[in-house]
């Protein structure tokens, strides 16, 4: 994902509110903070399985430890690490997110251009499906996946998670590119006979790019979030697996006496979700 | 025919297109759900009607007859789709009873808990909005976007989890689950309400801003209107007509919300028997209900819709065009 669309300096407000300059900077405060949280997260996510021990295995007689310098994080109720745990659980949340975000967008912008370039027949039948898939809310349909393979499977929770979320970037995608391919720019360019390629590149990307941008890290919320809901109720991937969610659900019977153990996954999805809405907000409110 | 009379039946042209796309596209997947489960479903369906002690090959085989289980895919696909409209929606593989009766006595348990959520959602939400609205930039008014900001970073299952351990757990306030009395009803309801609520203020006090600074409020205060008069005739209808779709939008997060709360806090409703239905692959039970679920958004929209057309009677660009 690029985070420099995001981060670059937004124009000049249109609004004409008095504490516009005091708010555009700390907005740029904030997405400076987002995005080196983010950084740290991807990062511990990247380096954590491959300096830490192996999240699997077990030590039963260091069941529960409290946190040392060694272990940060102390240990779980089978004595693995909880820090390696969380390491791996991080970067499967990460991966699983980012594609099914990418798979999402692509399949969304591509069904969208079609559908805004062709009219018709196809438009009405892309249209028809999209329309089913916008009332039926993102975890259903993950719900309905996670039905259709064994549990644990992570095929399904990507495929669920794809398809959830396609229809954003279609209706996005479909609406602003029959606005656009109407302007006497592309006309002119289709006059020249410069091919379609050259109108998505030059007309249609640049448009899009910014609002493709806010969806996609909405999205990597959404199928974060959505992942770790399934794993709390236990119909998402399924252990020995880390998974946040599931780390949530394994280590709240020990609340009491290793309250470390449910606050470290906690922490780190609330992070995640911050830090991800913390790059979209100024995008939005613009 | 009326252009109102027009406008009301696209809505509902469009709403019923969208309904019977929810039903084919939830029909589908739980029809392929069925095919993929292990076994040989005559077989299992022959032990629900005859006992385990007494199935035989012959009696599987007959089974499969009766039901059309030996036809190939796409007609039984075709079986399968034309019996949900007639309501038939098989029995649960767990506790083999109707799933139509089963959808009633879990619908009731949802509707109160939605019913509730948006209670909270709205007590709080609105007038925290248009006390930020009083001051645009000023400290409630930074105050009500931190907290939209941390209700949107907190996944419904956390928060529940946060409030389930201060009021249960350590202050010993509130049941943390159960169903049926108003007391086990508190928590759930604020922990969807809460998660709605800080975007219904944030919603309320751009809309409110937005009316408030146009001309036809500038216009009615120049033109002697007292204040009252003018927040009821043109202040509240305009912010309405913005507000109420945005309800409509509420519709799927508050479904979302729902699944995940009643498994939380173990309410019987349509979300917690979702759950425990893809849990022991119980299909018939999924399929009822993802696709009352559905149904349900798509009425609220309906509903939202209709309200639209009532609130704003001016023609609609494809309306005019067309």
């Amino acid at each position: 994902m690029s985070l420099a669309p995001l981060l670059q300096s937004d124009p000049a407000p249109t609004g004409g509110h008095p504490a516009a300059p005091g708010r555009r900077t700390a907005g740029r405060t904030v997405r400076a903070l987002s995005a080196v949280t983010l950084l740290a997260l991807v990062g511990f996510a990247l380096a954590g399985p491959v300096l830490l021990a192996d999240p699997a295995q077990q030590d039963l007689s260091r069941f529960l430890e409290p946190p040392t310098l060694a272990e940060p994080l102390g240990r779980d109720d089978f004595g693995r690490s909880v820090l390696a745990r969380l390491a791996h659980a991080t970067r499967l949340s990460l991966v699983l997110a980012a594609l099914s975000v990418a798979t999402a967008l692509l399949l969304g912008t591509l069904t969208g251009l079609l559908a805004g370039w062709r009219g018709g027949w196809v438009d009405a039948v892309l249209r028809g499906i999209s329309e089913a898939f916008v009332a039926l809310p993102a975890l259903l349909i993950v719900l309905l996946f996670a039905a259709l393979a064994a549990g644990g499977s992570l095929w399904t929770l990507y495929v669920g998670l794809a398809l959830a979320q396609w229809v954003e970037y279609f209706r996005v995608v479909r609406a602003r590119s029959a606005r656009v391919l109407a302007t006497p720019a592309v006309e002119a360019s289709r006059l020249l006979r410069l091919g379609p390629l050259h109108v998505v590149r030059r007309h249609l990307l640049p448009e899009l790019r910014g609002t493709l941008a806010t969806l996609a890290s909405l999205g990597m919320v959404t199928a974060i979030l959505a992942m770790s809901t399934l794993g709390f109720v236990k119909v998402g991937l399924q252990p020995p697996r880390t998974e946040l969610g599931l780390m949530v659900t394994e280590a709240f019977p020990h609340y009491d006496t290793a309250p470390w153990m449910a606050l470290a996954p906690v922490a780190v999805l609330f992070l995640l979700t911050v830090a991800l809405l913390g790059l979209r907000r100024t995008e939005v409110t613009r | 025919m009326s252009p109102l009379v027009r406008r009301l039946s696209g809505v509902l042209a469009q709403r019923s297109g969208q309904a019977l796309g929810v039903g084919l596209v939830v029909s589908v997947l739980c029809w392929l759900a069925v095919q993929r489960l292990p076994g040989d479903a005559a077989y299992r369906i022959a032990a629900g009607r005859y006992g385990h002690d007494l199935v035989t090959t012959s009696s599987a085989e007959a089974v499969r007859a009766e039901l059309g289980l030996d036809r190939p895919a796409w007609q039984q696909l075709l079986a399968w789709l034309a019996a949900v409209p007639r309501l038939d929606l098989g029995e649960s593989m767990v506790t083999s009873r109707p799933v139509v009766t089963e959808l009633g006595h879990h619908l009731v348990g949802t509707l109160q808990l939605a019913a509730a959520a948006l209670v909270v959602a709205a007590l709080i939400g609105v007038p925290l909005g248009l006390l930020a609205a009083r001051r645009p930039g000023g400290l409630l008014d930074r105050v009500t976007i931190a907290w939209v900001a941390s209700v949107r970073a907190l996944p419904p299952f956390l928060l529940g989890l946060l409030l389930v351990v201060l009021f249960s757990v350590h202050l010993g306030l509130l049941p943390a689950a159960g169903d049926g009395t108003p007391a086990s009803l508190v928590l759930p309801a604020t922990t969807l309400g809460a998660g709605l609520s800080g975007l219904v203020a944030r919603m309320t006090r751009d809309v409110v801003v937005e009316v408030r600074a146009s001309e036809y409020v500038g216009f009615a205060r120049t033109k002697g209107l007292p204040d009252g008069g003018v927040t009821r005739r043109h202040v509240v209808r305009n912010a309405a007509v913005a507000l109420v779709p945005y309800l409509g939008a509420q519709a799927i997060l508050l479904v979302e919300g729902v699944v995940v709360v009643e498994s939380l806090f173990a309410w019987n409703g349509l979300g917690h028997a979702l759950v425990h239905a893809v849990f022991w692959r119980d299909v018939p039970v999924l399929q009822g209900t993802a696709l009352v679920l559905g149904l349900v958004v798509v009425a609220i929209n309906t509903a939202v819709d209709l309200a639209v057309v009532w609130l704003d009677p001016r023609p609609r660009n494809r309306g005019a065009a067309a």
